[in-house]
Protein backbone atom coordinates (compact mmCIF):
# COMPACT_ATOMS: atom_id res chain seq x y z
CA UNK A 1 0.00 0.00 0.00
CA UNK A 2 2.82 2.31 0.08
CA UNK A 3 2.27 2.93 -3.60
CA UNK A 4 -0.88 4.89 -2.94
CA UNK A 5 0.66 7.09 0.18
CA UNK A 6 2.19 8.74 -2.64
CA UNK A 7 -0.67 10.00 -4.36
CA UNK A 8 -2.02 12.88 -1.87
CA UNK A 9 -5.07 12.25 0.39
CA UNK A 10 -6.36 9.89 -2.70
CA UNK A 11 -7.25 5.91 -0.56
CA UNK A 12 -8.38 3.09 -2.69
CA UNK A 13 -11.62 1.23 -1.29
CA UNK A 14 -12.66 -1.77 -2.67
CA UNK A 15 -15.73 -2.33 -4.27
CA UNK A 16 -18.85 -3.93 -2.39
CA UNK A 17 -19.26 -6.50 -4.70
CA UNK A 18 -17.40 -6.57 -8.22
CA UNK A 19 -13.49 -5.36 -7.82
CA UNK A 20 -12.39 -5.97 -11.16
CA UNK A 21 -9.70 -3.50 -12.34
CA UNK A 22 -9.01 -3.39 -8.41
CA UNK A 23 -8.96 -6.73 -8.40
CA UNK A 24 -5.06 -6.63 -7.08
CA UNK A 25 -5.46 -4.18 -4.42
CA UNK A 26 -2.23 -3.21 -2.68
CA UNK A 27 -0.64 -5.80 -4.72
CA UNK A 28 0.77 -4.39 -7.73
CA UNK A 29 3.41 -7.08 -8.66
CA UNK A 30 3.80 -9.41 -11.20
CA UNK A 31 3.41 -12.56 -9.59
CA UNK A 32 0.06 -11.50 -7.61
CA UNK A 33 -1.38 -10.11 -11.16
CA UNK A 34 -0.82 -13.45 -12.98
CA UNK A 35 -1.87 -15.43 -9.88
CA UNK A 36 -5.67 -13.22 -9.88
CA UNK A 37 -6.01 -13.09 -13.78
CA UNK A 38 -4.16 -15.52 -15.37
CA UNK A 39 -1.89 -15.06 -18.66
CA UNK A 40 -3.11 -12.65 -21.27
CA UNK A 41 -4.04 -14.20 -24.80
CA UNK A 42 -1.21 -12.36 -26.57
CA UNK A 43 -3.96 -11.31 -29.60
CA UNK A 44 -7.61 -11.64 -29.67
CA UNK A 45 -8.54 -12.39 -33.37
CA UNK A 46 -11.81 -11.05 -33.84
CA UNK A 47 -11.02 -7.70 -31.15
CA UNK A 48 -13.47 -5.11 -32.84
CA UNK A 49 -16.46 -7.33 -32.73
CA UNK A 50 -15.64 -8.28 -28.57
CA UNK A 51 -15.47 -4.82 -27.72
CA UNK A 52 -18.74 -3.86 -30.09
CA UNK A 53 -20.46 -6.56 -28.25
CA UNK A 54 -19.06 -5.86 -24.66
CA UNK A 55 -20.18 -2.13 -25.28
CA UNK A 56 -16.77 -0.75 -23.51
CA UNK A 57 -16.46 2.87 -23.83
CA UNK A 58 -13.09 5.21 -23.26
CA UNK A 59 -13.11 5.96 -19.14
CA UNK A 60 -11.23 9.21 -19.75
CA UNK A 61 -14.43 11.76 -20.14
CA UNK A 62 -15.88 11.34 -23.58
CA UNK A 63 -17.07 7.56 -23.28
CA UNK A 64 -15.95 7.22 -27.10
CA UNK A 65 -16.96 3.56 -27.97
CA UNK A 66 -13.63 1.88 -27.88
CA UNK A 67 -14.46 -0.46 -30.98
CA UNK A 68 -15.42 2.59 -32.71
CA UNK A 69 -12.10 4.29 -32.22
CA UNK A 70 -10.41 1.36 -33.10
CA UNK A 71 -12.21 0.31 -36.42
CA UNK A 72 -11.89 4.23 -37.44
CA UNK A 73 -7.70 3.85 -37.73
CA UNK A 74 -6.80 4.77 -41.22
CA UNK A 75 -4.11 1.86 -41.00
CA UNK A 76 -1.72 -0.17 -38.26
CA UNK A 77 -1.24 2.36 -35.58
CA UNK A 78 2.31 3.63 -35.42
CA UNK A 79 1.85 4.38 -31.62
CA UNK A 80 0.13 3.02 -28.50
CA UNK A 81 -0.54 5.33 -25.82
CA UNK A 82 -2.11 4.83 -21.94
CA UNK A 83 -2.84 8.29 -21.32
CA UNK A 84 -3.14 8.70 -17.58
CA UNK A 85 -1.98 12.39 -17.45
CA UNK A 86 -4.89 13.24 -15.53
CA UNK A 87 -4.96 16.65 -15.12
CA UNK A 88 -7.86 16.92 -13.54
CA UNK A 89 -7.34 18.05 -9.69
CA UNK A 90 -10.37 15.93 -8.49
CA UNK A 91 -9.60 12.86 -10.15
CA UNK A 92 -7.11 10.27 -8.94
CA UNK A 93 -8.53 7.11 -10.30
CA UNK A 94 -5.42 7.02 -12.81
CA UNK A 95 -3.05 7.00 -10.17
CA UNK A 96 -4.69 5.01 -7.74
CA UNK A 97 -4.98 2.27 -10.88
CA UNK A 98 -1.12 2.49 -11.59
CA UNK A 99 -0.30 1.71 -7.60
CA UNK A 100 -2.93 -0.93 -7.58
CA UNK A 101 -3.18 -2.70 -10.93
CA UNK A 102 -0.85 -1.64 -13.16
CA UNK A 103 0.32 -4.76 -14.88
CA UNK A 104 -3.61 -4.60 -16.58
CA UNK A 105 -3.19 -1.65 -18.09
CA UNK A 106 0.32 -2.75 -19.58
CA UNK A 107 -2.05 -5.91 -20.65
CA UNK A 108 -4.34 -3.61 -22.43
CA UNK A 109 -1.55 -1.83 -24.66
CA UNK A 110 0.15 -5.30 -25.39
CA UNK A 111 -3.02 -6.98 -26.43
CA UNK A 112 -3.58 -4.38 -28.66
CA UNK A 113 -0.38 -4.35 -30.27
CA UNK A 114 -0.08 -8.15 -30.31
CA UNK A 115 -3.47 -7.83 -31.99
CA UNK A 116 -3.37 -4.60 -34.57
CA UNK A 117 0.73 -3.98 -34.70
CA UNK A 118 2.83 -6.29 -33.57
CA UNK A 119 5.69 -3.25 -34.02
CA UNK A 120 3.73 -0.43 -33.11
CA UNK A 121 6.00 1.79 -30.58
CA UNK A 122 4.16 1.49 -26.93
CA UNK A 123 3.88 4.82 -24.19
CA UNK A 124 2.24 5.05 -21.00
CA UNK A 125 1.85 9.01 -20.59
CA UNK A 126 2.17 9.22 -17.06
CA UNK A 127 1.54 12.00 -14.45
CA UNK A 128 4.66 12.51 -12.20
CA UNK A 129 3.26 11.59 -9.32
CA UNK A 130 2.76 7.55 -10.56
CA UNK A 131 6.29 7.50 -12.95
CA UNK A 132 7.63 5.40 -9.94
CA UNK A 133 5.40 2.85 -9.90
CA UNK A 134 4.86 2.82 -14.07
CA UNK A 135 8.43 2.32 -13.86
CA UNK A 136 8.48 -0.62 -11.54
CA UNK A 137 5.48 -1.84 -13.10
CA UNK A 138 7.13 -1.84 -16.93
CA UNK A 139 10.48 -3.71 -15.02
CA UNK A 140 8.53 -6.05 -13.21
CA UNK A 141 7.13 -8.09 -16.11
CA UNK A 142 8.86 -10.10 -18.96
CA UNK A 143 7.14 -8.59 -21.53
CA UNK A 144 7.72 -4.48 -20.70
CA UNK A 145 10.72 -3.94 -22.27
CA UNK A 146 8.96 -2.79 -25.03
CA UNK A 147 7.33 -0.13 -23.10
CA UNK A 148 8.10 3.48 -22.76
CA UNK A 149 6.90 5.30 -19.81
CA UNK A 150 7.22 8.92 -20.41
CA UNK A 151 6.12 11.91 -17.90
CA UNK A 152 2.89 13.89 -18.70
CA UNK A 153 3.41 17.58 -18.54
CA UNK A 154 1.33 19.50 -16.23
CA UNK A 155 -1.77 21.26 -16.49
CA UNK A 156 -5.83 20.93 -16.47
CA UNK A 157 -5.74 20.15 -20.19
CA UNK A 158 -2.59 18.21 -20.89
CA UNK A 159 -4.44 14.82 -20.45
CA UNK A 160 -6.55 15.93 -24.06
CA UNK A 161 -5.37 13.99 -26.32
CA UNK A 162 -3.00 16.53 -29.13
CA UNK A 163 -1.95 17.65 -26.13
CA UNK A 164 -0.03 14.36 -25.43
CA UNK A 165 0.97 13.56 -29.00
CA UNK A 166 1.87 17.43 -28.76
CA UNK A 167 4.42 16.19 -26.03
CA UNK A 168 5.30 13.14 -27.05
CA UNK A 169 6.35 14.60 -30.24
CA UNK A 170 8.94 17.08 -28.11
CA UNK A 171 5.90 19.84 -27.43
CA UNK A 172 5.17 21.54 -24.39
CA UNK A 173 1.88 19.14 -24.14
CA UNK A 174 -0.68 21.55 -25.55
CA UNK A 175 -3.59 21.18 -27.27
CA UNK A 176 -3.14 21.43 -30.94
CA UNK A 177 -5.05 21.86 -34.05
CA UNK A 178 -6.47 18.67 -35.26
CA UNK A 179 -8.26 18.74 -38.24
CA UNK A 180 -7.90 15.17 -38.65
CA UNK A 181 -8.55 12.57 -36.39
CA UNK A 182 -5.26 11.11 -34.47
CA UNK A 183 -6.72 7.68 -35.47
CA UNK A 184 -6.08 9.11 -39.02
CA UNK A 185 -2.87 11.25 -38.60
CA UNK A 186 -1.36 11.06 -35.06
CA UNK A 187 2.18 11.10 -33.66
CA UNK A 188 4.65 11.79 -36.34
CA UNK A 189 1.69 11.82 -38.71
CA UNK A 190 1.08 7.95 -38.71
CA UNK A 191 -2.09 5.97 -36.97
CA UNK A 192 -1.84 6.56 -33.74
CA UNK A 193 -4.47 5.17 -30.87
CA UNK A 194 -4.87 6.93 -26.99
CA UNK A 195 -6.65 5.30 -24.49
CA UNK A 196 -6.95 6.35 -20.79
CA UNK A 197 -5.02 3.36 -18.94
CA UNK A 198 -8.61 2.48 -17.21
CA UNK A 199 -9.89 1.95 -20.47
CA UNK A 200 -7.19 0.03 -21.17
CA UNK A 201 -7.42 -2.35 -18.08
CA UNK A 202 -11.14 -2.88 -18.60
CA UNK A 203 -9.90 -4.31 -22.14
CA UNK A 204 -7.39 -6.53 -21.21
CA UNK A 205 -9.93 -8.51 -18.53
CA UNK A 206 -12.47 -8.72 -21.97
CA UNK A 207 -9.59 -9.92 -23.80
CA UNK A 208 -9.29 -12.50 -21.20
CA UNK A 209 -12.73 -13.36 -20.46
CA UNK A 210 -15.17 -12.07 -23.37
CA UNK A 211 -18.08 -9.77 -23.95
CA UNK A 212 -20.73 -11.95 -21.95
CA UNK A 213 -18.22 -11.84 -18.26
CA UNK A 214 -17.77 -8.36 -19.06
CA UNK A 215 -21.78 -7.74 -19.27
CA UNK A 216 -22.31 -9.83 -16.09
CA UNK A 217 -22.08 -6.63 -14.08
CA UNK A 218 -23.51 -3.11 -14.13
CA UNK A 219 -26.36 -2.33 -16.60
CA UNK A 220 -26.86 -3.12 -20.30
CA UNK A 221 -26.74 0.31 -21.11
CA UNK A 222 -24.01 0.89 -19.26
CA UNK A 223 -22.16 -2.88 -18.73
CA UNK A 224 -19.09 -3.69 -16.45
CA UNK A 225 -17.56 -1.37 -14.27
CA UNK A 226 -15.86 2.27 -13.16
CA UNK A 227 -13.24 3.88 -11.07
CA UNK A 228 -15.01 6.95 -9.52
CA UNK A 229 -12.84 9.69 -7.40
CA UNK A 230 -15.06 11.09 -4.90
CA UNK A 231 -14.37 14.26 -2.69
CA UNK A 232 -16.16 16.94 -0.56
CA UNK A 233 -18.02 17.67 2.37
CA UNK A 234 -15.51 16.82 4.30
CA UNK A 235 -14.86 12.91 3.17
CA UNK A 236 -11.38 11.89 2.55
CA UNK A 237 -10.55 11.94 -1.35
CA UNK A 238 -11.67 8.08 -2.15
CA UNK A 239 -11.37 6.18 -5.38
CA UNK A 240 -13.90 3.17 -5.72
CA UNK A 241 -14.89 0.59 -8.31
CA UNK A 242 -18.39 0.74 -8.71
CA UNK A 243 -21.05 -1.08 -10.71
CA UNK A 244 -21.93 0.49 -14.22
CA UNK A 245 -25.57 2.12 -13.97
CA UNK A 246 -25.27 2.72 -9.71
CA UNK A 247 -27.70 5.15 -8.46
CA UNK A 248 -25.25 8.57 -7.45
CA UNK A 249 -26.84 8.60 -4.03
CA UNK A 250 -26.04 4.64 -3.56
CA UNK A 251 -22.46 5.81 -4.83
CA UNK A 252 -22.38 8.55 -1.65
CA UNK A 253 -23.80 6.31 0.96
CA UNK A 254 -21.41 3.81 0.08
CA UNK A 255 -18.69 6.67 0.92
CA UNK A 256 -20.93 6.90 3.98
CA UNK A 257 -22.70 10.02 2.76
CA UNK A 258 -26.69 10.28 3.43
CA UNK A 259 -28.64 12.01 1.07
CA UNK A 260 -29.31 15.02 4.27
CA UNK A 261 -25.26 15.82 4.19
CA UNK A 262 -25.58 16.38 0.36
CA UNK A 263 -26.92 19.45 -1.02
CA UNK A 264 -25.81 19.05 -4.78
CA UNK A 265 -22.77 16.82 -6.29
CA UNK A 266 -20.68 17.67 -9.11
CA UNK A 267 -20.31 14.82 -11.49
CA UNK A 268 -17.59 14.51 -14.29
CA UNK A 269 -14.92 17.37 -12.81
CA UNK A 270 -14.93 20.77 -13.48
CA UNK A 271 -15.87 19.90 -17.23
CA UNK A 272 -19.24 18.24 -16.03
CA UNK A 273 -22.13 19.33 -14.55
CA UNK A 274 -23.66 19.81 -10.81
CA UNK A 275 -26.36 17.57 -10.08
CA UNK A 276 -29.23 18.61 -7.45
CA UNK A 277 -30.16 16.59 -4.01
CA UNK A 278 -33.46 15.46 -5.99
CA UNK A 279 -31.24 13.37 -8.71
CA UNK A 280 -29.55 11.15 -6.63
CA UNK A 281 -31.60 8.05 -7.36
CA UNK A 282 -30.76 8.88 -11.36
CA UNK A 283 -28.48 6.13 -12.26
CA UNK A 284 -24.41 7.03 -13.07
CA UNK A 285 -23.82 5.94 -16.55
CA UNK A 286 -21.47 6.70 -19.10
CA UNK A 287 -22.78 9.02 -20.98
CA UNK A 288 -25.97 11.40 -19.47
CA UNK A 289 -29.50 10.33 -21.10
CA UNK A 290 -32.84 12.06 -20.17
CA UNK A 291 -32.85 9.93 -17.04
CA UNK A 292 -28.93 8.96 -16.15
CA UNK A 293 -26.41 11.08 -14.94
CA UNK A 294 -23.13 10.85 -17.30
CA UNK A 295 -20.16 10.08 -15.04
CA UNK A 296 -17.33 11.36 -17.56
CA UNK A 297 -13.90 10.18 -16.24
CA UNK A 298 -15.99 9.28 -12.85
CA UNK A 299 -14.91 12.63 -10.52
CA UNK A 300 -17.75 12.74 -8.24
CA UNK A 301 -17.46 16.30 -5.73
CA UNK A 302 -19.94 16.54 -2.94
CA UNK A 303 -21.34 19.91 -1.93
CA UNK A 304 -22.01 20.21 2.33
CA UNK A 305 -24.98 21.91 2.66
CA UNK A 306 -23.75 24.32 4.76
CA UNK A 307 -21.30 25.62 1.66
CA UNK A 308 -22.02 27.86 -1.01
CA UNK A 309 -22.56 26.40 -4.84
CA UNK A 310 -21.81 29.51 -6.31
CA UNK A 311 -18.62 30.46 -4.18
CA UNK A 312 -17.27 27.10 -5.02
CA UNK A 313 -18.13 27.35 -8.52
CA UNK A 314 -16.79 31.09 -9.08
CA UNK A 315 -13.39 29.35 -7.86
CA UNK A 316 -13.86 26.51 -9.48
CA UNK A 317 -13.98 28.98 -12.85
CA UNK A 318 -11.49 31.15 -11.81
CA UNK A 319 -9.50 27.93 -12.24
CA UNK A 320 -10.52 26.69 -15.52
CA UNK A 321 -9.60 30.28 -16.75
CA UNK A 322 -6.29 29.90 -15.59
CA UNK A 323 -5.34 26.73 -17.42
CA UNK A 324 -6.68 27.99 -20.64
CA UNK A 325 -3.09 27.04 -22.64
CA UNK A 326 -3.19 30.78 -24.25
CA UNK A 327 -2.90 30.00 -27.55
CA UNK A 328 -7.01 30.34 -28.86
CA UNK A 329 -8.37 33.58 -28.50
CA UNK A 330 -11.93 32.84 -27.59
CA UNK A 331 -9.95 30.67 -24.62
CA UNK A 332 -7.49 33.12 -23.15
CA UNK A 333 -9.22 36.11 -23.57
CA UNK A 334 -12.91 34.75 -23.32
CA UNK A 335 -12.51 32.30 -20.04
CA UNK A 336 -11.20 35.45 -18.13
CA UNK A 337 -13.69 36.96 -19.54
CA UNK A 338 -16.72 34.39 -18.33
CA UNK A 339 -15.51 33.99 -15.06
CA UNK A 340 -15.02 37.81 -14.00
CA UNK A 341 -18.88 38.32 -15.12
CA UNK A 342 -20.17 35.10 -13.70
CA UNK A 343 -18.56 36.29 -10.40
CA UNK A 344 -20.26 40.16 -10.83
CA UNK A 345 -23.84 38.08 -12.17
CA UNK A 346 -23.96 35.93 -8.97
CA UNK A 347 -21.77 38.25 -5.96
CA UNK A 348 -21.08 41.63 -7.49
CA UNK A 349 -23.28 44.67 -8.91
CA UNK A 350 -25.09 42.23 -11.30
CA UNK A 351 -24.13 44.89 -14.52
CA UNK A 352 -22.54 42.06 -16.43
CA UNK A 353 -25.86 39.95 -17.22
CA UNK A 354 -25.72 40.67 -20.93
CA UNK A 355 -21.94 40.22 -21.12
CA UNK A 356 -22.34 36.92 -19.07
CA UNK A 357 -24.60 35.58 -21.26
CA UNK A 358 -22.87 36.56 -24.82
CA UNK A 359 -19.69 33.92 -23.25
CA UNK A 360 -21.89 31.26 -22.74
CA UNK A 361 -23.45 32.22 -26.03
CA UNK A 362 -20.31 32.48 -28.30
CA UNK A 363 -17.37 30.02 -26.38
CA UNK A 364 -18.43 26.90 -27.26
CA UNK A 365 -17.06 25.12 -29.88
CA UNK A 366 -14.06 27.81 -30.63
CA UNK A 367 -11.01 26.06 -29.89
CA UNK A 368 -8.47 23.61 -30.73
CA UNK A 369 -10.03 21.95 -27.90
CA UNK A 370 -12.98 21.73 -25.83
CA UNK A 371 -11.48 23.50 -22.63
CA UNK A 372 -14.02 26.74 -23.73
CA UNK A 373 -16.77 24.15 -23.97
CA UNK A 374 -15.96 22.09 -20.26
CA UNK A 375 -15.98 25.64 -18.76
CA UNK A 376 -19.29 27.28 -20.27
CA UNK A 377 -21.02 23.46 -19.62
CA UNK A 378 -19.94 23.93 -15.83
CA UNK A 379 -21.27 27.51 -15.62
CA UNK A 380 -24.57 27.14 -16.80
CA UNK A 381 -24.87 24.06 -14.78
CA UNK A 382 -24.53 26.17 -11.89
CA UNK A 383 -25.68 29.19 -12.85
CA UNK A 384 -29.05 26.68 -12.88
CA UNK A 385 -28.44 24.74 -10.20
CA UNK A 386 -27.99 27.32 -7.85
CA UNK A 387 -29.98 30.47 -9.13
CA UNK A 388 -32.14 30.63 -5.84
CA UNK A 389 -28.01 31.17 -3.87
CA UNK A 390 -27.82 33.83 -6.61
CA UNK A 391 -31.03 35.64 -5.60
CA UNK A 392 -30.10 35.09 -1.76
CA UNK A 393 -26.48 37.28 -2.66
CA UNK A 394 -28.82 40.01 -4.42
CA UNK A 395 -30.38 40.04 -0.74
CA UNK A 396 -27.55 40.43 1.00
CA UNK A 397 -27.48 36.64 2.29
CA UNK A 398 -24.78 34.02 1.71
CA UNK A 399 -25.58 29.57 2.79
CA UNK A 400 -22.29 29.82 3.98
CA UNK A 401 -22.18 31.21 7.18
CA UNK A 402 -19.33 33.91 6.87
CA UNK A 403 -18.70 34.10 3.77
CA UNK A 404 -16.99 36.28 2.31
CA UNK A 405 -19.48 38.56 -0.25
CA UNK B 1 -34.77 28.31 -51.88
CA UNK B 2 -33.51 30.25 -49.07
CA UNK B 3 -30.08 31.02 -48.81
CA UNK B 4 -29.79 29.16 -45.91
CA UNK B 5 -31.38 25.92 -47.15
CA UNK B 6 -28.35 25.48 -50.27
CA UNK B 7 -26.36 22.92 -49.52
CA UNK B 8 -22.83 23.15 -48.16
CA UNK B 9 -19.76 22.90 -50.57
CA UNK B 10 -17.07 23.50 -48.44
CA UNK B 11 -15.88 24.19 -44.85
CA UNK B 12 -13.47 26.78 -43.30
CA UNK B 13 -11.41 25.15 -41.07
CA UNK B 14 -9.71 27.87 -38.13
CA UNK B 15 -6.79 26.92 -37.06
CA UNK B 16 -7.75 28.60 -33.12
CA UNK B 17 -3.84 27.83 -31.89
CA UNK B 18 -3.04 30.28 -34.96
CA UNK B 19 -5.65 33.18 -35.72
CA UNK B 20 -4.31 36.13 -34.25
CA UNK B 21 -7.65 38.30 -34.63
CA UNK B 22 -6.51 40.35 -37.89
CA UNK B 23 -10.14 40.14 -39.24
CA UNK B 24 -9.14 39.59 -42.83
CA UNK B 25 -11.69 36.30 -43.19
CA UNK B 26 -14.28 38.40 -41.59
CA UNK B 27 -13.67 41.34 -43.89
CA UNK B 28 -13.59 38.79 -46.81
CA UNK B 29 -16.65 37.01 -45.53
CA UNK B 30 -18.83 39.32 -44.30
CA UNK B 31 -22.32 37.96 -43.65
CA UNK B 32 -21.02 34.52 -42.98
CA UNK B 33 -18.55 36.05 -40.12
CA UNK B 34 -18.28 38.67 -37.45
CA UNK B 35 -15.67 39.57 -35.01
CA UNK B 36 -16.57 38.58 -31.54
CA UNK B 37 -15.42 40.91 -28.54
CA UNK B 38 -11.90 40.85 -29.19
CA UNK B 39 -11.86 40.47 -33.07
CA UNK B 40 -11.96 36.61 -33.66
CA UNK B 41 -14.19 35.54 -36.27
CA UNK B 42 -17.40 33.66 -35.21
CA UNK B 43 -20.52 32.14 -37.60
CA UNK B 44 -24.12 33.84 -36.53
CA UNK B 45 -26.37 31.24 -36.32
CA UNK B 46 -23.50 28.01 -36.58
CA UNK B 47 -23.45 25.71 -34.38
CA UNK B 48 -21.22 25.15 -31.75
CA UNK B 49 -19.72 21.97 -33.24
CA UNK B 50 -19.44 23.62 -36.61
CA UNK B 51 -17.70 26.76 -35.20
CA UNK B 52 -14.18 25.38 -36.22
CA UNK B 53 -15.54 24.22 -39.56
CA UNK B 54 -17.56 27.06 -41.40
CA UNK B 55 -19.86 25.88 -43.51
CA UNK B 56 -19.80 27.97 -46.93
CA UNK B 57 -22.46 27.78 -49.37
CA UNK B 58 -21.54 28.15 -53.22
CA UNK B 59 -22.03 31.68 -53.44
CA UNK B 60 -19.14 32.16 -50.39
CA UNK B 61 -16.89 29.78 -52.23
CA UNK B 62 -14.59 32.36 -53.95
CA UNK B 63 -14.71 34.78 -50.68
CA UNK B 64 -13.63 31.77 -48.89
CA UNK B 65 -10.61 30.77 -51.07
CA UNK B 66 -9.40 34.55 -50.55
CA UNK B 67 -9.93 34.36 -46.57
CA UNK B 68 -7.72 31.46 -46.68
CA UNK B 69 -4.65 33.26 -49.21
CA UNK B 70 -4.80 36.24 -47.37
CA UNK B 71 -4.61 35.03 -44.02
CA UNK B 72 -1.81 36.68 -42.45
CA UNK B 73 -1.24 34.31 -39.95
CA UNK B 74 -2.16 31.40 -42.20
CA UNK B 75 -4.75 29.70 -39.75
CA UNK B 76 -7.15 29.00 -42.47
CA UNK B 77 -7.83 26.08 -44.60
CA UNK B 78 -10.87 24.86 -47.03
CA UNK B 79 -11.88 21.23 -46.19
CA UNK B 80 -14.48 19.21 -48.07
CA UNK B 81 -18.21 19.95 -47.23
CA UNK B 82 -18.69 16.81 -45.03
Amino acid sequence: MTDTATHGAARPVPARSHPRVLATLGRPDWATHLATHGPLPSLVPNLVEILQNAGLVGHGGAAFPVWRKIASLAGAPAAIIANAAEGEPLSHKDAVLLANAPQLVLDGLLVLAGTLAPRAKLLLYVNPLSLESAERAVADRPDGRRIQVVAAADGFVAGEVSAVVDSLSGGRGVPRDHPHHLTERGLKGKPTLVFNVETLAHLALIARHGPEWFRSVGTPDDPGTRLISVSGAGLEAHVREVDGGTPLGDVLARCGLGETAVQAVLVGGYHGAWVERSRLGAPLTAKATRTSIGAGAGVIHVLGVEECGIHASGAILRYLASQSAQQCGPCLFGLPTLSGAFDDVTTGSGRQGDLLQRMLATLPGRGACHHPDGTVRFATSALGVFADEVTAHRAGRCRAAGARR
Amino acid sequence: MSARNRPVVARLHIDWTRCDARESCIELLDGRLRADDWGYPIAPGVPAAEQSDVPLRADELDAGRDAVALCPRLALTLRGPA
